[in-house]
Formats: structure tokens, sequence, C-alpha cells
């Protein structure tokens, strides 16, 4: 396997507070990474270990087989799209592109080239020359995701870069910003508390919690086979029945009598949602469940009884 | 609107500040009195007057100084803006020690200048004692006395509107500056310095304008000679007696400002667009 980034028990303590935790972890070359978690978890420092705007206080951070730890930000081969976007809001939009070729010393003729071909790649050629406060949310992004690619950066490090957009755009750019992964080959590492944007667009989340790595692994295996009671739960709602878990999507309900290990339930309430609808409903023992069905399904109110089944593939058991 | 609580503020300043103007308007159109005051014969002599060399050399050299004090406490005024608001914890104490020149006299503060200046004064007499000079520099009593003086008076006018921008500047903007290749001088030279330009403005603004207008600055270090315009003024209402002439210089140097402000406004308007 081609390793691009690898961390080796990187610490990060600020006084007293361990930001980050003995975290090791390796990214492959092309890669779309996420790092999620809650706020204060960790992640932010995680990336800023990367970009160097942070000095790990232990382990080591390598880049393409090189111990980069002491490496300045400028000296790094990494390049960030930040949270706020941060453009430089008296540069035009061009002009913010060309900043880091011309950093970089690089030949007039060649940052003509591929400042034009970046920003035909981000499609916002027409804007090229417009200042930064005359963009719309999405056409910042786009111009900072611009001004990093154009330096074909060996890792892009983006930090919750679709928080500051709204929330009908988020959808929309997810798909946009998978794509452009796709297209350049670039590594992304992609650091959101949003587990539904982790979850729509990473080949590998890492959740982290209380600068702790929780869990590494694909969407489906974090989702499908959680290893701890808090990554089940933070990627999705979970009815908890004693050590065994079931998300609301694989917990039936039925009014007919159903098969061997259905229990029985009268339902307390039921949400509509628009596409879904969430039943919830009192179980015999006492303890309430959540079951997601669907709108055409047929209705349940207050006090039908039922009865409430699941495969027992669909069982999530996490160790703790 | 209710404008009644601007009375106050309005009656004083029609009383004490637009009235005693009139007056000054008036006088610079009168012609002088024998021991001083005015005639009531309406004449141009003392604008006619302003056209004299000898005068131009003066509002010459009071631009000249006053430009130089300007630029000399922007360029040292930065680094320092720049210091403490990155000093974390200690920035309150080092900002309260730029302050703290203003607990003072203006005129003590001046005098202690020329204690350090003067030929027997702190710094002859130290270079001497170690030998580095034999004879002591003509450090007071001359242009660069003043400009001392002027630089020295006015660096907190420059530093504290630099400090509230570069206290307000987006970190990540500096960050973004490193991150694309940018070393710490070019990131400040490239990022910093340009989106200070509104405070380099303003603080321009703050040190140009009372400079021109400088009398006690150019009295006390310059030696007494007629140095400023502001020295001008002033002799002109006691030493020689002609009240018109020092209120033709007054308005005139009123006009500069005047322009000047009116002109660093548009260009602050232009930063907004």
């Amino acid at each position: 396997m081609n390793t691009v980034l690898e961390l080796r028990n990187v610490s990060k303590h600020f006084g007293q507070h361990r930001a980050v935790d003995d975290v090791s972890l390796t990214v492959e070359r092309g890669a779309f990474y996420a790092l999620l978690g809650p706020s204060g978890c960790g992640k932010t420092t995680t990336l800023r270990l990367v970009a160097g705007f942070e000095e790990a206080t232990s382990g080591d951070v390598v880049l393409s087989g090189e111990r980069i730890n002491h490496l300045k930000p400028y000296e790094r081969t990494v390049s960030t799209v930040f949270q706020s976007y941060a453009l430089f809001p008296h540069m035009t939009a061009r002009a913010n592109v060309e900043f880091g070729l011309r950093r970089k010393r690089v030949p007039e003729a060649e940052i003509r080239k591929r400042v034009t071909d970046v920003f035909s790649l981000v499609q916002l050629s027409s804007k090229a020359d417009s200042l930064p406060q005359q963009l719309s949310g999405g056409e910042k992004q786009r111009v900072a995701l611009a001004r990093s690619l154009v330096l074909e950066p060996t890792l892009l490090l983006l930090d919750e870069p679709l928080s500051a957009l709204d929330p009908n755009l988020r959808k929309q750019v997810r798909g946009e910003l998978k794509a452009l992964q796709r297209r350049t080959g670039v590594t992304f590492i992609f650091v959101t508390h949003d587990q539904e944007e982790a979850l729509s667009m990473s080949d590998t989340i890492a959740l982290m919690h209380k600068g702790k790595l929780e869990q590494v692994g694909t969407p489906q295996e974090l989702y499908l086979q959680p290893k701890s009671r808090f990554v089940a739960g933070f990627l999705g709602a979970v009815n908890w029945l004693g050590a065994v878990g079931v998300r609301p999507e694989a917990t039936r309900i039925t009014k007919s009598t159903p098969g061997a290990n259905a229990r029985p339930a009268v339902v307390q309430a039921s949400t509509f949602l628009g596409s879904a609808v969430h039943v919830e409903a009192k179980l015999a023992s006492g303890e309430t469940v959540v079951s997601e069905v669907s709108r055409l399904d047929g209705t349940y109110v207050a006090g039908d009884n039922v009865h409430v089944w699941w495969h027992p593939a669909d069982e999530l058991r996490p160790g703790s | 609107m209710r404008r009644w609580f601007l009375a106050p503020t309005a009656s004083m300043l029609a009383v004490l500040f637009f009235a005693p103007m009139l007056i000054i308007v008036a006088y610079s159109l009168l012609a002088r009195g024998v021991y001083g005051g005015v005639t009531d014969d309406w004449t141009l002599e003392s604008y006619r007057r302003l056209l004299d060399p000898l005068y131009g050399a003066i509002l010459l050299r009071t631009l000249t100084l006053s430009t130089v004090a300007t630029v000399l406490c922007l360029v040292l005024g930065f680094p320092l803006a720049l210091f403490i608001s990155r000093s974390g914890s200690r920035k309150n104490v080092y900002l309260q020690l730029v302050m703290i020149p203003f607990w003072t006299s203006f005129l003590v503060r001046t005098y202690a200048w020329m204690f350090l200046l003067r030929d027997t004064g702190l710094i002859n007499s130290a270079l001497l004692a170690l030998g580095v000079i034999s004879e002591p520099l003509p450090l007071l009593y001359n242009n660069g006395a003043v400009l001392v003086g002027l630089v020295y008076s006015f660096l907190p006018f420059v530093v504290l509107p630099l400090f509230a921008t570069l206290e307000r500047l987006d970190k990540s903007l500096l960050e973004a500056a490193a991150d694309l290749g940018a070393r710490p001088w070019e990131a400040v030279l490239r990022v910093v310095v340009p989106l200070c330009a509104p405070a380099f403005r303003a603080g321009a603004v703050l040190t140009f304008i009372p400079c021109l207008g400088a009398y006690l600055t150019p009295d006390l270090l310059g030696g007494g000679k007629t140095v400023m315009a502001g020295n001008l003024i002033q002799n002109q209402f006691t030493t020689a007696r002609d009240w018109p002439f020092g209120s033709a210089v007054s308005l005139v140097l009123m006009a500069v400002v005047m322009v000047l402000l009116i002109v660093s406004m548009r260009s602050q308007r232009e930063d907004l667009l």
C-alpha cells in the first residue's frame, strides 16, 4: 500500500489539556479521509499538526516517509482549506490563487497557465477578477480550493469546509468536493463534526473522542460494526436494549402478528419527517424504541398495539 | 430626531470656536495696528505677504518636517504595534508603557529631551566619557532635534490605531499565508501591511496634522528660531505685533489641513467599497 501520511503516537498537550492523545493513523495516497468527532475531540488540532500550525508534544508526523515535525507550514507540501476560507480580502480571486505560486518563484508563464487551469477545474473562471467580498459562500470556497490545489499539494487538508455554507448548498457541494477529489487524485483529509458528511463522502473515517482515536474504518464498518457505544451513537440514532443496539431503520414495526422474535409494544408517539416517519413504541419491558418507517407503510397513532422486531444480523454489539 | 441634547456642545462650539474663527478671518483682512491689534482698513496685504519666498520657505519646511516625522512614525510605529499585538498577556503592560508619557506635561517631556540632547546632556556626556567623541555632537537646536521631538510626541497616535487593527486581524489569514509558502516577513509585507492601510492612514492624519501646527517642539528643540509655521504665527502675534499676518498664516495652515482631511476621507471611503 502507498502511505502518504503517517501519525505515530502523536500527542499534543496544551498545558494540562491533552488535545490529541497518542494518535496513530495512516492515510493512503488518493484517499478521501475524514477526521470525525464532536467539537473539542482534537480533530482540528490533529489537522493543524499535519499543516504545521502546531508542533506535536510527542510522536512523529511522517509525510511521504519523511519526519516533518519541525518543518514550518511554509516548508511543508501540504495545503489547508480553512473553515472561514481565509481568503486575502485585499486581493482578487486570481491574486489569491497566484499567491502560493509567486512565493515559490514559479515562472510567470507557468503561473498564468496553472491559474487558468485551476479556475476552470473549480468552474469559477468568470469570477477570477472579483474580490472575495463580491463572491458568495460557495464561490469563496471554490477560490480557497483553487488556491490550495494550484500548488499540487501532497495532501489537501480541509477544516470543516462545508460549515460556512447554507444547508441547501451543503449537500450539493458534498458531491462537487468528492468529484473534485476523484478528478485531481489529491489525497483529502477532511475534518468534520457532521457524521452524514463523513459517511457520504469519505473512503475512510477516523472517529475521535477526547483526543483519542475511537475507531478507524470504512463508513460501513463504523456504522454497522461500531466498536463502542460512542461510535454507534455518534454515527446515528440507536435503540439500546441492554448490550444490544438496533438502528431505527432496522427496527421493524407491524400491526399484524409477526415471526418468532417479535415483541409486543404500544405506540407512544409518531413524528412525521416527510420521507419517513419515526414511530416511538414502548415495549412490555418498559424500554422505548424508535422505528423509522416509510410513510407508505401505513399510519401509527398513539395507543396502537403493535409488534417490534428486527433481524439478528442488524444488531449492533459494541464492546463497551 | 431629537437634537436638543446637542445644544450644550453646539453652543460651546459656537461661542468658543466658531466666533473666534470669524474674528481671525476678519483680522486677516484688516490692516495691522502699530502696537498690535488691527485698524479698520480692509486689505489683502497679509495674504500678499505670504507669497514672499521667506514665508514660502517656512511653510515648505513645515510640510517637509511634518512629512518626514509622519513617515518615521509609521515606519517605527508598525513594528512596535505588531510586537505589542503578539505579546499575549503582556499586551496591556506594553500599551500602558506607550501611554505613560501622556501622564506628564508635554512641556516637561520636551525639556527632558533638551536635557538629553544638549552639549552637556546625557548623550553627549556619555559619548565623551566613553571617548567615542572628543567634541559634543550638535544634537540640539536644529531640524533633527525638532524631528526627534515630533516623532516622540506622535508615535502613540500611530501605534494605537495600528494595534487596534492588528488585534482585529483574522489570524487565519496569517496561517493561510504561511500555508501557501510565505515566510513570516512575506506574510507581514503582503498580507498584514496592506490590511493595515486604513490604520496607517488614520495614524498619518493624527500625526501629520498636529505636526503642521506644532509650536512648542520646534520652539524649544529648534532653538527659538522661526522653524515651523506654528512659530511663525506665534511670532506675528507677539514679537512682530502683526495680528493680521498671523491670522492669515493660521487660516492658510487650516486650509491645508482641511484639504488633507478631505483627501483622506475620500480614500477611506474607497476602502469601504
